[in-house]
């Protein structure tokens, strides 16, 4: 079995971002990138995989500038066999035209199984592996905490929902989203980074893909959220419970 | 325009989630419908027909949507909309909306707008991005607008009405490639954590399963619903749907109470929204007094205790 893993660099999750005085976007340059710590999850995930002998071959993917070899580096360096970048100027293509991207790959490589993190934490926007499922026509298990192989061509995979967690069964070949709680990434060994330095990445230009990756959305600004009024330190329970009591009015 | 929200429902009732996706709808246009599939769901339905703003209602009973399949539920949905002129579909931004949504956006050929906390005209919306540290304010250039909206940000609407239910028939082939197999309900007596009045979090700082033992009684006190940072839930000590933050469960009720959390951006962007916080916490320097109305620097095995008898 072949899995096809997609990762994507945004800001390091531990950076305080800074929202643009233009009110453009948000602050990039000298801060500190990593990969989306839920496609770090689906790196592992498809790693262990392939340690257990179920996946073959992992291909890790990545749509981006240059810079994004950075990230596929890194997932080839937790285990990945070869990468593909896609490779585009416009930062910020939106789910739907990278959905039709890692669709076109996919009909090319044929992958059994695709894994992506459930959301980016740069733009939240929580759809890539819907879109992809939808558009290949495969079944999709999403915000999964647990996935397994059965002797068939099946997965059973446990989704963690509000109120509850949902297992499904689904079809090989498949859509799997990643939630925090699958697995914990290793650190890849000094050996497997350098080892990764002679993987093959495959660097494909946007344009002869012939998809129309115009934005469907304008972002008109960004903001800083509104800020919370400055709170206080009480000194007891006896004045948090009277503030809670008198100022709040809540108990 | 006319908009059709999406309802999420449990073939008994129908969520809050979804009263203030209705709400929400309602902000952008008078003209609002409401789909809900499901199987043998009268009672739901009943509940739905009682719901304010509301100008139609369709119905689609089939044992295909017993549980929510999202291949199902987004082709039946495509199906009953082609060839009408809805100009926006919405879902609440909850996991079966997120799970669903996207996929009717793919099938429309449109960029789904995800989790909307604002509304400034109909093709422009507020929605936050980085965990809530930034908002975007986004216009849409489709023709239809599919959206989820962030549940928490709009009241939920009234129950007061009393209208008729169509039912519908939508011809389409069950998805073979995907079956249900189990739903494990965390059971609980509390008021759920995104619609309750007040929540009571800990955090690693609580040590272990036992201990929230001492929220517990609080919680009783107060009628509150209980959370818990990610830390707290990776460690094993609640189950993991009570997460609340980026990844978790974004709350808003009238109080907050963090007990041994230390305030993480990611845990913040799920309760900023919140009317009051309070916190407790042995160390002075942690980010989350910055966040709270109220903050209490003390030992929480020394400070619960005696909240629960002064409240
Ligand atoms: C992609 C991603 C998504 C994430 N999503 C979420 C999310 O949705 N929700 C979330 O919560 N986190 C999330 N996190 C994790 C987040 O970054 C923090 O690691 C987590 O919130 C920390 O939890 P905590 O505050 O309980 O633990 P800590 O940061 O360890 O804080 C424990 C606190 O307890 C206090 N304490 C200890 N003992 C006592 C005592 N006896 N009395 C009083 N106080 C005490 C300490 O002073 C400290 O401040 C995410 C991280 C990533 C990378």
């Amino acid at each position: 079995m072949k899995a096809l893993v997609c990762v994507k660099r945004v800001i390091d999750y531990n950076v305080k971002i800074r929202v643009k005085a233009d009110k453009t976007g948000v602050e990039t340059e000298n801060v500190k990138m990593s990969m989306n710590p839920f496609d770090e999850i689906a790196v592992e995930e498809a790693v262990r995989m392939k340690e257990k002998g179920l996946i073959d071959e992992i291909i890790v993917l990545s749509i981006g500038t240059d810079k994004s070899q950075e990230t596929i580096r890194s997932g080839l360096a937790m285990g990945g066999d070869r990468g593909i970048l896609v490779k585009t100027d416009n930062e910020q293509i939106e789910p739907l035209n990278v959905g039709k991207i890692i669709q076109t790959i996919c009909k090319k490589e044929s992958p059994d199984m695709v894994i992506l993190g459930k959301q980016a934490i740069d733009d939240d926007c929580n759809q890539t592996g819907q879109i992809v499922a939808t558009l290949l026509g495969y079944p999709q298990a999403t915000f999964a905490s647990e996935v397994k192989k059965n002797d068939d061509n099946t997965i059973d995979v446990t989704r963690e929902v509000d109120g509850g967690l949902e297992t499904i069964r689904i079809a090989i070949p498949c859509v799997i989203t990643t939630d925090l709680r699958l697995n914990e990434p290793r650190y890849a060994s000094l050996p497997n980074i350098m080892k990764a330095k002679q993987k093959k990445i495959e660097v494909v230009e946007i344009q002869t893909f012939g998809i129309d990756i115009k934005n469907r959305l304008d972002i008109l600004e960004v903001n800083e959220p509104p800020e919370r009024k400055p709170g206080i330190k009480v000194q007891d329970v006896e004045s948090l419970v009277n503030k809670l009591k008198n100022e709040a009015k809540i108990l | 325009m006319t908009i059709l929200v999406v309802i999420e429902h449990d073939n008994n009732t129908i969520k809050q989630s979804s009263l203030s996706t209705i709400s929400a709808a309602k902000k952008i246009e008078d003209n609002v419908e409401a789909i809900i599939l499901g199987k043998d769901m009268n009672s739901a339905v009943n509940d739905l027909k009682k719901c304010d703003h509301l100008k139609k209602i369709y119905t689609v009973d089939d044992k295909m949507f017993e549980n929510p399949i999202a291949e199902n539920l987004s082709s039946a949905i495509a199906k009953f909309i082609d060839g009408k002129d809805f100009s926006h579909i919405l879902s609440p931004s909850t996991t079966f909306g997120k799970n669903m949504s996207p996929k009717l956006s793919a099938l429309l050929d449109v960029q789904q707008i995800s989790d909307i906390t604002n509304i400034i005209s109909s093709d422009t919306f507020e929605r936050p991005i980085y965990a809530g540290n930034a908002i975007a304010k986004v216009r849409s250039n489709d023709k239809v607008k599919v959206i989820t909206v962030r549940p928490t940000c709009f009241e939920p609407c009234g129950k007061n009405s009393e209208i008729d239910s169509q039912e519908l028939v939508l011809d389409i082939d069950v998805n073979g490639n995907v079956s249900f197999v189990k739903y494990d309900q965390s059971k609980s007596d509390r008021p759920e954590l995104t619609s309750a009045k007040i929540v009571i979090s800990g955090g690693r700082g609580m040590q272990n399963g036992d201990n929230f033992r001492l929220l517990e009684g609080i919680a009783d006190k107060l009628g509150a619903a209980m959370g818990a940072s990610r830390a707290a839930v990776d460690a094993g000590f609640v189950p993991n749907d009570w997460q609340v933050g980026q990844t978790g469960k974004i709350v808003a009720p009238d109080l907050y109470i963090a007990v041994g959390i230390s305030g993480a951006i990611q845990h913040i962007a799920g309760i900023k929204d919140s009317k009051f916080i309070a916190c407790i916490n042995k160390d002075e320097e942690a980010p989350i007094f910055n966040f709270s109305d109220y903050g209490l620097v003390g030992d929480l095995f020394e400070v619960l205790p005696q909240l629960e008898e002064k409240l």
